[in-house]
């Protein structure tokens, strides 16, 4: 790793990390602002769920949610947040070595006396380093808020603090998939198009799984690995979804270098 | 030695043409043109001695090492200044000069400075705020600052005003000199090559045409000759050396090469209105070898 190059790409970043972080932290704060109100009529807020259709329902995965506990109306949160984090992983996957390349900065960096390997370390790190930042910003603030507006609801912060811990995997699926992606083309014009697209597919795939029962596409995707319905009633990850995770992370990652190894740095043309 | 070396280089983009079997050497301390009109492949050449790209055959040396095996260690002695200069635009010019020079070992900052001082660059303004001939001069900078062996140069003057273009080629001839910098580069501009180099290779369409010194090129290279006087007929211009003869309205055009005394002489004899000799272009010199 290159200690300056990685200086470089995280500071570059940092804007972006806060408005990501600070939105979700918004997003927490204004669920938990409204859950004292839902939670006193309880009775009625499940009674009217249930009267949307199975399938309405299924699109916002919202199966079987039992939203009177505290940990059953954070999955609604929780869903907000893995599709924020999904487009931010994203994002930065796909751009990592594209938008260098579409500026034309690549060849200021790759004239230099640096392997593309350790290049390419260097820029996942600090995309790395950028992702804990926003995870650690999320994890305070989602403490922060469910406790706060928490009223007299029970609250166990294990489960909470695990589901959170599981946003890790999930992002890095997202940045991995991305940057592989984003090396089988020459250029990549539009960055958080491509970020938004992979996202927002992927939640699409899992809400597919709902409504029409077991698809292929189900697998495959991270919102069906981190379900935070299987969560709740299972008490974990299914640990073969976890494994697919995992997998699909290392292969694309490892794909990547090799794509990037042998990459041709168009110019301008 | 040879500091640059390539054997049978070449590169397809897919199905279409870079360069093709382009062999050539270039010696310690030379400043070495390369020139061809746009698309002929000199960035491609470039790009692939720096392993920006890779070849699709043949094989090239920097410093007698393999460009493939060794790239690393060799661009640390090497010096880059792109044909495009898009710096990373949020930064500061003395911030992406620090950032270039991280990458070397070594305090460059003295360097660095007179660099800046000579090319004239405010090293406080921001990227996104230069002119283009200001970038081209950050690119400049960016590309000597750690004091390289060798120093690529693709189209380096374009952008630059005329004085300050003077002042690049002093500078580039200046490290030639003291410190014995290998230049390899590339224009589309035969005048200042000419200016510039020792040799020259010629580059069409991918395949190196031509690869001899200046002087020879020059004296094997057309004069392009305009003259407005009385009693012109093509019996004034038959003497050898004479090509693509045009006369009309008691003015003549031709092509000339040889000995530019003989030429002169002929003309004494005539009363001229007008004369004007120019350098051909670099079109009209590549003519030459479609003959």
């Amino acid at each position: 790793m290159n200690r300056f190059l990685f200086l470089y790409e995280f500071k570059t970043r940092l804007r972006s990390v806060f408005w990501w972080a600070l939105s979700s932290s918004l997003v927490i704060l204004l669920y938990m602002v409204v859950y004292p109100s839902f939670a006193e009529d309880m009775a009625l807020v499940s009674k009217t769920m249930a009267a949307f259709p199975p399938e309405f329902r299924a699109a916002f995965r919202m199966r079987d949610v039992d939203i009177s506990t505290l940990l059953g109306y954070f999955t609604f949160i929780y869903l907000f947040l893995q599709i924020f984090l999904a487009i931010q992983a994203g994002n930065y996957g796909v751009g990592l070595v594209s938008v260098e390349e579409r500026e034309k900065t690549a060849d200021f960096l790759l004239a230099r006396p640096l392997t593309r390997s350790r290049i390419l370390t260097s820029k996942i790190l600090a995309a790395f380093a950028s992702l804990f930042l926003t995870d650690i910003w999320i994890w305070a603030s989602a403490f922060a808020f469910v406790y706060a507006f928490r009223g007299t609801q029970p609250f166990d912060s294990v489960p909470l603090a695990k589901l959170l811990f599981a946003l890790i995997p999930f992002q890095l699926y997202f940045f991995a998939v991305g940057l592989f992606l984003s090396l089988l083309v020459r250029r990549v014009k539009n960055v958080p198009a491509w970020g938004m697209a992979l996202g927002l597919s992927m939640y699409a795939f899992g809400a597919f799984g709902d409504m029409m029962g077991e698809t292929f596409l189900e697998k495959i995707t991270p919102f069906r690995y981190f379900d935070p319905h299987d969560f709740l009633s299972l008490g974990h990850f299914d640990p073969a979804f976890l494994a697919a995770a995992w997998t699909v992370i290392v292969l694309a990652l490892a794909a990547s270098y090799w794509r990037y190894l042998r990459r041709d740095i168009y110019s301008g043309i | 030695m040879n500091i640059i070396e390539t054997r049978n280089l070449t590169k397809y983009y897919g199905k279409s043409r870079g360069i093709v079997d382009v062999s050539f050497q270039v010696e310690e301390g030379e400043i070495f043109g390369f020139i061809g009109p746009n698309g002929a492949g000199k960035s491609t050449t470039i790009r692939l001695l720096l392993t920006l790209i890779y070849p699709t055959s043949g094989s090239a040396t920097i410093f007698g090492k393999d460009v493939l095996r060794f790239g690393p260690e060799i661009r640390r002695e090497v010096g880059y200044l792109p044909s495009e200069v898009f710096y990373y635009e949020g930064m500061k010019v003395s911030a992406l000069l620090d950032y270039a020079a991280s990458f070397y070992e070594g305090e460059f900052r003295e360097r660095t400075r007179e660099l800046a001082d000579y090319m004239e660059l405010d090293l406080t303004r921001r990227i996104e705020d230069l002119s283009y001939g200001n970038r081209k001069k950050v690119g400049i900078v960016q590309g000597l600052l750690h004091a390289p062996k060798l120093l690529f140069l693709d189209e380096p003057t374009s952008g630059l005003d005329p004085l300050m273009q003077r002042k690049f080629f002093d500078l580039i001839r200046r490290e030639n000199r003291e410190r014995g910098v290998t230049v390899f580069f590339s224009s589309h501009i035969l005048g200042e090559v000419q200016r510039l180099c020792d040799r020259v290779a010629i580059i069409k369409e991918g395949r190196i045409v031509e690869i001899s010194d200046i002087q020879t090129l020059r004296r094997d290279s057309y004069k392009k000759i305009r003259i407005e006087a009385e009693g012109l007929s093509p019996d004034v211009f038959a003497f050898p050396g004479v090509t693509q003869l045009e006369i009309q309205n008691g003015s003549a055009r031709f092509f000339f090469k040889g000995d530019v005394n003989l030429v002169v002489r002929k003309l004494a004899a005539l009363n001229l209105r007008d004369v004007s000799v120019e350098e051909p272009t670099l079109e009209e010199i590549f003519m030459h070898y479609y003959e």
